[in-house]
C-alpha cells in the first residue's frame, strides 16, 4: 500500500487510520518498528513535515535517513531522480518523499517495491496533512460527517487544500470556499464536488460565514501569487482572523479554528489562547496520524 | 475509369475522412516507422465533408489502441483494412478510456515533463473531451488540444 493522494484513499481506509491514530494517542495499542528504517527524501525544503515524520517514526522505535534538498544528494552530481530513488529503495523499508514536481510520489511508487508516502508534490497533494486534519476534526467534533467547513485563503495553489477537499468530500460535509477571486479553487474541482453531490458555497468574505460553520480552516496567502505589492496589501488584511472578530461573533459551541502552519499573519497571535484555536494541537495530531500511517504501511498492526 | 488522386494499396490500412490539414498530426500520433510505405492526400474533395485528408499505409495493420489514439484529431475518420486491393474490414474509432504515451501534459510542473516517462491520461468525459493526468491529477479540456496542437 502507498499513500499518494486523497483521491485514491477510500473512506474505510481513512476511518481505520483515524481509529489507529486515536489508539496510538491514547496508548491503547503497542506498536514497535525498531527493526525498520525509513528514508525521508525531501527534494524541496521542509521543516515541520520532515520533523513530524521523523518524530512519528522514532516514537514507534524506528529509524530514519533524512535527505533535505537535492543539493546534498547525488542528484546534484547528475544522477537521475529515478536512479536516486531506486538506489535508496534498496536500503530502506519505506520512502517518504516531498518534491516540487507534481506526480513525483506516484512515479516513485511505480519504480520501487516498498511503500511510498507522499509528503507533498508541488501544488497537487499532501495526503498526510489531510489525514491529520480529518483526525483533528473527528477528535474535536466527534465526527467528520455532515460538518460545515469553511476553507479560507489560497484555494488555488495550496496542496493542503486539494487534499483536504477530496478527503472531506467522502464525509458528506458542506463546504464554504472563501478566497480572493483569482485564488479560487480550480473550476474542475467544483465540477467534481457537484458530481459527488457535495454542497458548497463560494465567496470572498470571512465574517459572513464565521457563525455558520463548525470548522474554519485558514491557509496562507502568499505574496508571490499577486501581480504586485498593492494587490497583495489590499487583500491580505481582509483574510486575517483577529481576536476581536472572533469575540464579536456568536460562534457555534464547538467552533474549531485550524491552520496547516506555517502561519504568517492570517491569524493574529492573540487568538492563540482562545479555546477555538486548534492549530498547534493539529500539528501534534500530525505525529499520531503519521505514526498510524507508518505502522499501517509497514505492516506493524 | 475512376481517377485516383492517391494510389490504391495492395495490402495495408487506409484512414479516410481525416479533417483537412490534420493528416500530419495523425502520422505523428501513429508514429510511422522508417520502413513504412505511406501515401498521403490532403485537402481532397469529399462529397460528405467538403474537404478531407487521407492516409494509406502499405503492409501495416493498426492495433485498436493505435486506431483509438487518433480519435483526438480525427474522430469521424474511417479505417479500412485492405487485402488484395479490396477493403475487407472496417473499424470504428472510439475515444479510449486511457491515453498512454501519446499526449504531452499541459502542466509544466508535472513529473511527465520532468522525467523520461510516458504520460498517462484517464478519460473523464468524452464529449466535450476531459482527461485527467494520472500523475499530476489535473483535469484538462481545451488546454490539452492547444498544448498538443491537436
Amino acid at each position: 500500500m502507498d499513500i499518494i493522494s486523497m483521491r485514491s484513499i477510500s473512506k474505510d481506509e481513512i476511518t481505520s487510520l483515524i481509529d489507529l491514530a486515536e489508539k496510538i494517542e491514547f496508548r491503547s495499542i503497542d506498536i514497535n518498528i525498531s527493526d525498520r528504517l525509513v528514508a525521508l527524501l525531501f527534494f524541496e525544503p521542509s521543516t515541520r513535515t520532515a520533523f513530524s515524520f521523523d518524530t512519528a517514526i522514532k516514537r514507534l522505535g524506528g529509524k530514519t535517513l533524512l535527505m533535505q534538498e537535492a543539493k546534498s544528494s547525488s542528484v546534484q552530481k547528475g544522477e537521475s531522480f529515478a536512479d536516486t530513488i531506486k538506489t535508496v529503495s534498496q536500503y530502506v523499508d519505506a520512502i517518504v518523499i516531498r518534491s516540487a514536481v507534481e506526480g513525483a510520489a506516484r512515479y516513485t511508487s511505480e519504480i520501487v517495491d516498498i511503500p511510498v508516502i507522499n509528503a507533498g508534490d508541488g501544488a497537487n497533494q499532501h495526503p498526510t496533512q489531510a489525514l491529520l486534519d480529518l483526525y483533528t476534526i473527528k477528535k474535536r467534533q466527534g465526527t467528520v460527517e455532515n460538518r460545515k467547513v469553511a476553507i479560507v485563503g489560497d484555494l488555488r495553489y495550496g496542496r493542503a487544500v486539494y487534499s483536504l477537499v477530496y478527503g472531506l468530500a467522502k464525509f458528506n460535509v458542506e463546504l464554504y470556499l472563501i478566497s480572493p477571486e483569482h485564488l479560487q479553487i480550480r473550476p474542475y474541482v467544483r465540477d467534481e464536488l457537484d458530481a459527488m453531490g457535495i454542497t458548497y458555497h463560494q465567496g470572498d468574505d470571512i465574517s459572513s460565514v464565521l457563525e455558520e460553520v463548525d470548522i474554519m480552516y485558514v491557509t496562507r496567502i502568499q505574496r508571490e501569487r499577486f501581480a504586485g505589492q498593492y494587490e497583495y496589501e489590499k487583500v491580505k488584511d481582509s483574510y486575517q482572523i483577529t481576536r476581536d472578530m472572533i469575540e464579536a461573533c456568536n460562534l457555534k459551541e464547538n467552533f474549531t479554528l485550524m491552520h496547516p502552519l506555517p502561519r504568517v499573519n492570517e491569524i493574529t497571535t492573540d487568538v492563540d489562547s482562545l479555546p477555538c484555536a486548534h492549530y498547534f494541537q493539529q500539528a501534534k495530531n500530525g505525529v499520531y496520524m503519521r505514526q498510524a500511517v507508518m505502522a499501517t504501511l509497514l505492516g506493524a498492526v | 475509369m475512376k481517377e485516383l488522386k492517391v494510389d490504391a494499396i495492395k495490402c495495408g490500412t487506409v484512414i479516410d475522412h481525416i479533417p483537412p490539414g490534420k493528416v500530419f498530426k495523425v502520422i505523428d500520433l501513429l508514429g510511422i516507422n522508417e520502413d513504412d510505405q505511406v501515401m498521403i492526400g490532403t485537402n481532397l474533395g469529399s462529397p460528405k465533408f467538403g474537404r478531407k485528408d487521407v492516409i494509406k499505409i502499405e503492409n501495416r495493420f493498426l492495433s485498436d489502441e493505435e486506431i483509438n489514439s487518433i480519435s483526438l484529431v480525427a474522430r469521424r475518420a474511417s479505417i479500412s483494412i485492405i487485402e488484395d486491393f479490396k477493403p475487407c474490414k472496417k473499424s470504428k474509432i472510439e475515444i479510449p478510456d486511457t491515453l498512454r504515451g501519446i499526449l504531452v501534459c499541459p502542466n509544466r510542473h508535472c513529473v511527465t515533463n520532468n522525467e523520461l516517462i510516458p504520460t498517462l491520461f484517464t478519460v473523464e468525459q468524452k464529449e466535450p473531451l476531459l482527461v485527467r493526468c494520472d500523475y499530476c491529477e489535473r483535469i484538462f479540456g481545451d488546454e490539452l488540444h492547444k498544448c498538443n496542437s491537436l
